[in-house]
């Protein structure tokens, strides 16, 4: 079986955030680059699955800071190839972000056709759309989104999906391959990779660079950020202060005075 | 003329979603600012006596088809796409939530429009629309501006009170052909129920709810013993979930329970849209979180920037020695 997982480089939430001085994009010099949380679940399902019915995972990404070690990672933790598209823009949306994939996807040698396209099921930058659905218009294949079990019928062509819906209900699907699944959460919670093994991937692997193709026709953002900042402070707790013991008895009385202690 | 604004009654499993009410009441606001009519759209198989209750429309359309008994993102974008050609509303509001997240982007693709996902408010500033949207977990808000109309709008809950879209009337309602099929590529199972927990979390008065900031598995009894103190039970955060910590029946958000305590604690949680969704309502929050900064601290009444692990157990012994005097007395 073959599976694309595409993996999204966005900052680091844990870390500080800043506004640029433009005020409507981040600060790049504060900001740490991570793979999307959602991707490693992608990422995961798709190891699990090519354990269990052998295969190859291929991991594409546009070409972003830090892109590398994210890559080497997935390489370390058991894919088989990763794809770095360089020279698009860097600051692309999710819908120009998605032409491009679904272009260079076609374009690449040797990548479809391929059983699953795996997405994390969102990233938290996206502002204009959801690249799952976007690349399965784009590229004509079913979708189904916030998926959280997958499993293979190799010889039908098709797959078992499960799909969240609220309180804790999920929908049960059949889909044929080739589809597009944006994945919540992989079976397993994604398996850890030590770094050392990540340093040794950085000496035996490679990750293939291939420039971004010619957009015949390159989807646009079509909104305009006009401004970022920070949520706006109207509300905000009121803060407690002192050392534990003390916070706990404040906490008591507030408790206290509506019955709740 | 400009077209009309129009809302995506959301409707799941023959009820419609408390989140249909809160993005009419918005819906009524830009419509009144922008001069035009509001219109909700219902769809759906035998969904037609719902309408009934969408009167903060000025009118329903109403799309009945059996195809749309199952929820495939595909089929419901196919629906809509010829009804919005035809009659080119000049703004799409559509709830962003587990049931109908991926329409608004396949619809958006297939009309050749653009959408704006995470709104948390929209106006219209000079005949135009402005979002207010949700970046980063919560930790940056971005004002936008759709390059076109029409745009569809993904709207996050609680972006208006739901009684704030209620009304009396019963709106006119009118029907609408639709020419759908079923998804030759997508087959429609069954619904799976969750597994029924041992304690309901959504009927508890008092919710000690933990996130990934706990740092470890074997600090969930910790929460549990302040949980006991106080008389109610743990919960917690999607991740904490994911990883087993904790069973999917004491999930809160999104895709988990929606709760609303006399007390919600919430312990190592960031706030993220998708957890708030779920608890934002609760009568008292309060929040431990060590980053100031967490988005969390923006609907606690009162927060605390410190280690859920000096905290948690410091607030046990002062909760049981208060409990103690109080029994002795
Ligand atoms: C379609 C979809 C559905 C989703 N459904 C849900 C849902 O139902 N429920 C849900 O919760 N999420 C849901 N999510 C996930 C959601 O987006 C967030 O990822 C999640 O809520 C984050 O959980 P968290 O706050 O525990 O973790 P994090 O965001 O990682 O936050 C951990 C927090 O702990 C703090 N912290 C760290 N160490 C300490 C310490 N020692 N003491 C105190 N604080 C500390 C950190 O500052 C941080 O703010 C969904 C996402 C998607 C895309
Ligand atoms: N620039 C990108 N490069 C690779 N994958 C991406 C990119 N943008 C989005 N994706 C994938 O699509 C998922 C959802 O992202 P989004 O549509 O931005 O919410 C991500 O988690 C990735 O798996």
């Amino acid at each position: 079986m073959k599976i694309i997982v595409l993996l999204k480089m966005v900052p680091d939430v844990v870390e500080e955030l800043e506004v640029a001085a433009d005020g409507k994009t981040l600060d790049s010099e504060f900001l740490r680059l991570i793979a999307n949380e959602l991707d490693a679940q992608a990422l995961e399902e798709a190891l699990l699955l090519k354990e269990k019915y052998t295969g190859t995972v291929t991991v594409v990404s546009l070409d972003a800071p830090e892109v590398d070690d994210a890559l080497f990672t997935a390489l370390a933790k058991g894919a088989d190839r990763a794809i770095k598209i360089t020279g698009g823009d860097g600051a692309l949306g999710t819908r120009a972000g998605a032409y491009l994939l679904a272009q260079a996807l076609s374009t690449i040698q040797g990548l479809l056709p391929a059983d699953l396209i795996l997405t994390g099921a969102q990233a938290i930058d996206d502002l204009d759309g959801l690249t799952a659905p976007l690349i399965s218009h784009l590229l004509r294949l079913p979708q189904l989104g916030i998926v959280t079990k997958v499993s293979v019928d190799t010889a039908a062509g098709v797959a078992t999906v499960l799909r969240e819906f609220p309180g804790g209900v999920r929908g049960e699907y059949e889909i044929k391959l080739p589809a597009v699944l944006g994945i919540q959460a992989a079976e397993k919670p994604p398996r850890y990779v030590p770094v050392a093994k990540v340093r040794a991937a950085m000496k035996s692997q490679v990750i293939h660079s291939v420039p971004a193709p010619m957009m015949a026709d390159g989807g646009v953002a079509l909104l305009q950020v006009a401004a970022m900042a920070k949520p706006e402070v109207t509300e905000h707790a009121q803060m407690l202060r002192g050392s534990p013991e003390e916070i706990a008895d404040q906490l008591c009385e507030i408790l206290a005075a509506r019955g709740l202690v | 003329m400009a077209g009309n604004v129009w809302v995506l009654a959301e409707q799941w499993r023959g009820q419609l979603s408390e989140i249909t009410y809160e993005v009419l009441a918005l819906g009524k606001e830009l419509a009144t600012a922008l001069g035009c009519d509001l219109q909700a759209v219902l769809l759906g198989h035998n969904v037609k006596p719902l309408a009934a209750s969408l009167g903060k429309a000025d009118s329903v359309l109403c799309l009945d088809h059996s195809a749309l008994a199952t929820p495939v993102a595909e089929i419901f974008a196919h629906a809509l796409t010829p009804i919005i050609r035809a009659r080119s509303p000049q703004a799409i509001l559509m709830p962003l939530t587990n049931v109908s997240l991926g329409v608004a982007s396949l619809l958006a693709e297939e009309l050749g429009i653009g959408c704006v996902n995470f709104c948390r408010d929209v106006r219209a500033v000079d005949g135009s629309l402005q979002t207010r949207s949700v970046l980063y977990g919560g930790k940056m808000e971005a004002i936008v501006k759709p390059a076109q109309r029409p745009a569809i709008l993904g709207i996050l809950p609680g972006v208006r009170p739901p009684d704030e879209g209620l009304a009396e009337t019963v709106p006119p309602i009118e029907d609408v052909t639709v020419d759908v099929q079923e998804s030759s590529s997508i087959r429609w199972k069954r619904y799976i129920e969750p597994e029924i927990g041992d304690v309901d979390i959504s009927k508890q008065e008092v919710l000690v709810s933990v996130g990934r900031g706990l740092q470890s598995p074997d600090n969930v009894a910790v929460a549990a013993e302040l949980a006991e103190a106080l008389g109610g039970a743990v919960c917690g955060s999607r991740p904490v979930i994911d990883q087993g910590w904790l069973p999917l029946s004491r999930q809160v958000g999104k895709s988990g329970v929606v709760v609303k305590p006399k007390l919600y604690l919430a312990a190592g949680i960031s706030g993220a849209p998708e957890h708030v969704e779920g608890m934002k309502n609760s009568e008292l929050i309060i929040a431990i979180n060590t980053d100031e900064q967490a988005p969390i601290f923006h609907v606690a009444q009162y927060g605390i920037a410190a280690d859920v692990m000096d905290l948690l157990p410091a607030l046990t012994e002062a909760v049981r020695s208060r409990k103690e005097v109080k029994s002795h007395a």
